[in-house]
């Protein structure tokens, strides 16, 4: 149960380069308004994270992501978030398990 | 009559806004700790201690980054390489901060540092797809962190104690828990004014950035992309 100094180090690098990041937004000035292109680009940064994110794994890794990946889109469409959920983990698992 | 119509409009009790919080992570929760548990395996595998498995989890919080720095961890630590590596996975939390900052007008001062310090991919996408419907609230927003961050700790530390006992979640399709999360969330959003426009030129340019060199800037290549596409591309005139 020791903390290694080089181990601990490598942890307090992480945390601030994370903590960095995550501190951007502060640097704004307060009351900034946002209008324009800029608040365009602003709204649309949650799809756009999100899409990023999901992007790679649904449509450049396998065809059995992909194809779990679609049925995650089609019940994305109409059901609640717990039943988007079962569906994705059943097709996951299901696709691999053929595909494999 | 008026007057209870604006009370109900405006912001419930702390109490309430709290255990929304708290039931709004159920699914994130159920989905992130065998992710966290698989993280403190893999921690213990390159020669980290439980209590440093737990620290990791407790002060980075963040799942990408942990798992990219642990598959490159070597003894003794590299601690640049290992920063380098947080600050590329965690840069899109910069973008996301600078959204997130402006739902915090009835935050005080001081707890916004707080609040950008427990922001994980899920508890931003949670609180922003709040803040679309209702103002966003410190007891809201305490409710996310809640359960969620020790349990993120909690589970990183018994991956770290149970080891290589474990199988791996990808075989039982659990990785799909976030992608169908963040899909959803995704279509929450559909039907702002640019949101296919955005939607391809991420995805488009993710994908692409990924087939060329995999690893973490396809996230950051992917969302400048989508914001660049909504703010200059065409839009009606309001």
């Amino acid at each position: 149960m020791t903390v290694d100094p080089d181990t601990l180090l490598a942890i307090l690098a992480m945390t601030v380069a994370t903590v960095a990041c995550r501190l951007v937004g502060l640097l704004l000035p307060a009351g900034m308004e946002w209008r324009g292109r800029l608040a365009a680009g602003l709204e649309a940064m949650p799809v756009a994270v999100l899409a990023a994110i999901v992007a790679p794994t649904l449509l450049a890794t396998g065809w059995a992501e992909t194809l779990a990946g679609s049925a995650v889109l089609l019940a994305a469409w109409r059901l609640p978030l717990t039943a988007v959920i079962v569906t994705g983990i059943v097709a996951a698992a299901c696709f691999r398990a053929l595909i494999a | 009559m008026t007057d209870t119509t604006t009370r109900r409009t405006s912001a419930a009790s702390p109490v309430t806004e709290f255990r929304e919080g708290v039931l709004t992570t159920l699914p994130a929760i159920a989905a992130a700790v065998p992710f966290a548990v698989l993280i403190g395996a893999l921690a213990v595998d390159k020669g980290l201690s439980v209590v440093e498995s737990g620290l990791m989890s407790a002060l980075v919080f963040a799942g990408a980054s942990q798992f990219v720095a642990l598959d490159g961890w070597t003894l003794p630590a590299p601690w640049l390489t290992l920063g380098l590596t947080a600050l590329v996975v965690n840069m899109r939390h910069g973008l996301m901060s600078v959204s997130l900052v402006r739902r915090l007008e009835r935050f005080p001062r001081w707890a916004k540092p707080v609040v950008l310090f427990f922001m994980v991919d899920e508890i931003w996408a949670f609180a922003e797809a709040r803040a679309e419907r209702r103002p966003l609230t410190p007891a809201f927003y305490a409710g996310l962190v809640a359960l969620f961050y020790p349990s993120w700790v909690a589970g990183t530390m018994a991956g770290a104690v149970l080891g290589g006992l474990l199988p791996d979640p990808k075989a039982y399709g659990l990785d799909f828990t976030f992608i169908a999360i963040f899909v959803f969330l995704v279509f929450t959003y559909r039907a702002r004014p640019g949101f296919a426009l955005t939607l391809v030129a991420s995805s488009g340019a993710a994908v692409l950035v990924h087939l060329v060199w995999p690893g973490a800037w396809s996230i950051m290549a992917g969302a400048l992309a989508g914001i660049l596409a909504a703010a200059f591309g065409p839009r009606k005139a309001s």
